[in-house]
């Protein structure tokens, strides 16, 4: 897995909560049997102004100039910054592939859904909490500052701003771990085989129902 | 010490190892799979040159990109037009093919949803953890299971080894007492329950779903309840087990056999919260006073009685709620203040995982019966959920109810819920759909869609707009 030490970067806003995996890679494109290429379709539907097709060269699409990603001053942006509830949905992986692909690295929210949470440590996108209120200044500063850039550290758990201001952030402690030093979950799980074979024997004694019974017909 | 909430027991029945950093390592029992979240996690195995830990833990089936329409459907993998779909299923086979694992193919006769096929085949079983690459997998926990979505990351995980690195999530119980009105649904419960917590109510927690109305409610209409646990922001829903739960698990495929079934059935009877159990967040609902539901917006949060108004923006205070409203109304063509009721409808899907069961056909062929679909209506389908589903309706004689009255029958898969086949909407089209997200774009590009139980569905369809059930 890719490793995430620190990042500093521009930071564009996404500014409405509830944004769903939907928005952020419509299904179109989750036909795609790689993990790659999925950023320049990151929310098609609102970023260009017509119906995306998959396998599409998108160079010549008409392009929605009222969204914030395609003003000039977020390209390069490697910050997202959003609302409550971001990334709620589908459990599909190809939203931060699609993220990741697209330049992101870091989104910052007030709350993240679930799934999508999980899934972006596991690709080296870094989803970080901060409060509402300072979600609320980070935007105000965003708006009024052309070429903002963000600071984010994951070791020492700090977002800093521009002025120098310092926001710490919490994260897993086994999280933090593996993105910092790019582990393979699975690599550091298989070192726990023998407590697998030993749980699946005592299992197989408990409920042996659970089983055999779906096998080669 | 307090008493264990079911979720409790079942966490700790799987607990393989407790790591110092709070994460543990959690046995699963079932993984299903399906053609759209597989294909990476399949490469990744090969990459790394491992194999699954337990083939016979898996079960396959495609659903998400398969046509439902019988011509396209008749020629297989073969037949299917849209050639990047037709990648992915043949992707799904040859790589089922290669690990040795089983798998319903598009038309085998047990194809279907694979939260459908999951509890209908008996895969699924009470106690178990079950995990698909799918959100909407905590359709299983109806059965009282442990049962939640993971991404394609983790699928390739549970292949090697048959093991999701957890954290334990907080208990939150919705208890619904009192006696549902007639007319009122297991989808029109769950429905006001995102209505009352929000789309991140749940967050964080396990839902347990209990209180009289589902004690009461069948074990299909726990399904559909769980199933959008997620819309209201739980990974994992669930329902106790109970004499209902019993019975629907007996005499099915990969149920215990005579020897263990009474030994699962004494297993599966602990499969309850204790009356002593600590729950961190309880919510209580009076069953009596839900009304058939619709949704208005884009956000499944954004769901009304059928005898409301739609909301004006200008009442709202936040300013984040007021913006998310106001994009709704223009995403949706809507005006504030207009009746739910005075909302037409371009079409009509009756399917999904949330409500394409029988009992769903059921509802939906009740409604149609001796009626026609609007002429305003450009179409109206009915898409089982499996093929077990379809065999069935058709033996009860419901696909002729269904095509009597204008209804398209079709073949069994996701099909409109999110338009990864041939089946979506237009541009602007409002559907009447018993699928379970209405996200802008969710079910056809531009496309605007309403989420109601098939009872609701089957009455717009007859309508042409959406009307209260309970007064056909």
């Amino acid at each position: 897995m890719k490793s995430f030490t620190q990042v500093t970067g521009i930071a564009a806003p996404m500014d409405r909560a509830n944004v769903d995996t939907d928005m952020i890679i419509p299904k179109n494109f989750l036909k795609s049997i790689k993990r790659t290429g999925f950023g320049k379709n990151l929310f098609d539907e609102l970023r260009y102004l017509d119906e995306g097709l998959p396998d599409q060269d998108c160079t010549g699409r008409p392009i929605n100039e009222e969204f914030p990603l395609n003003f000039p001053r977020y390209q390069g942006a490697k910050v997202l910054l959003s609302r409550e509830n971001f990334g709620c949905g589908s459990s599909r992986e190809h939203a931060p592939w699609a993220l990741d692909d697209y330049g992101f690295r870091v989104v910052i929210a007030p709350s993240f859904a679930d799934i999508f949470f999980n899934n972006s440590f596991k690709n080296g996108l870094l989803p970080i909490v901060l409060s509402d209120a300072i979600v609320e200044q980070l935007f105000q500063e965003l708006y009024a500052n052309e070429g903002y850039e963000l600071a984010v550290d994951l070791a020492t758990q700090t977002v800093t701003t521009p002025a120098g201001e310092n926001f710490a952030f919490e994260v897993d402690e086994f999280r933090k771990h593996c993105l910092l030093n790019g582990l393979d979950d699975i690599g550091l799980t298989l070192q726990d085989t023998d407590a697998i074979h030993a749980y699946e024997a005592q299992r197989k004694q408990q409920a042996p129902w659970l089983f055999g019974a779906i096998g080669p017909e | 010490m307090a008493g264990k909430t079911l979720y409790d027991k079942l966490w700790n029945a799987h607990l393989v190892k407790e790591r110092d950093d709070g994460s543990a390592l959690i046995y699963i029992d079932r993984h299903i799979i399906h053609e759209v979240t597989t294909p990476q996690a399949f490469e990744g195995l090969r990459i790394a040159g491992r194999k699954p830990w337990r083939v016979d833990s898996i079960l396959a089936t495609p659903d998400h990109n398969v046509p439902t329409t019988s011509n396209e459907r008749a020629s297989g993998v073969e037949g299917i037009e849209d050639p990047v779909s037709r990648i992915q299923v043949q992707t799904l086979d040859d790589n089922c093919d290669e690990f040795g694992i089983v798998e319903f193919k598009i038309n085998d006769s047990r194809q279907g949803i694979v939260h459908v096929i999951g509890p209908e085949t008996g895969a699924c079983l009470p106690g178990m953890t079950v995990v698909c690459g799918d959100s909407h997998t905590a359709t299983n926990g109806a059965l009282g299971a442990l049962a939640h979505g993971i991404g394609t990351s983790e699928v390739e995980h549970v292949m090697a080894t048959q093991c999701l690195v957890a954290k334990k999530m907080q208990n939150l119980l919705i208890r619904v007492d009192g006696q549902l009105g007639d007319g009122v649904t297991s989808k029109d419960v769950v429905l006001a329950i995102i209505a009352k917590i929000g789309t991140a109510g749940g967050t964080g927690f396990a839902m347990e779903f209990g209180g009289q109305v589902f004690r009461d409610m069948s074990v299909e209409g726990r399904m559909t309840v769980c199933n959008m646990a997620i819309e209201a922001g739980a990974r994992a829903g669930m329902v106790a087990v109970d004499q209902n739960t019993i019975d629907y698990v007996k005499g099915r495929t990969y149920a215990p056999k005579a020897d263990q079934w009474e030994a699962a059935v004494a297993n599966w009877r602990e499969l309850v919260s204790d009356d002593d159990a600590v729950f961190d967040k309880v919510v209580e609902i009076d069953g009596s006073t839900i009304k058939p539901q619709v949704s208005w917006g884009t956000s499944p949060e954004m769901v009304l009685p059928v005898d409301a108004l739609v909301p004006d923006p200008a009442q709202e205070p936040d300013p984040v709620k007021k913006s998310g409203i106001e994009r709704a109304l223009n995403y949706m063509g809507l005006e504030a203040g207009q009746k739910i009721t005075d909302i037409c409808v371009d079409r009509v899907f009756i399917g999904s995982c949330t409500n394409s069961r029988i009992e769903d056909v059921r509802a939906a062929a009740e409604v149609a019966k001796g009626r026609q679909v609007a002429s305003s209506v450009i179409e109206a389908m009915v898409v089982p959920g499996s093929g077990q589903v379809k065999a069935q309706a058709e033996a009860e004689g419901l696909d002729k109810i269904l095509t009597a009255a204008g209804f398209e029958w079709r073949e069994p898969g996701c099909s409109m819920c999110l338009a990864m086949n041939a089946d979506k909407l237009g541009n602007g089209e409002h559907c009447a759909s018993t699928s379970n997200r209405n996200f802008e774009g969710r079910q056809g590009y531009g496309g605007r869609t309403h989420l109601v139980s098939p009872a609701m569905a089957a009455a717009a369809a007859i309508a042409g707009h959406f009307v209260d059930v309970r007064d056909l």
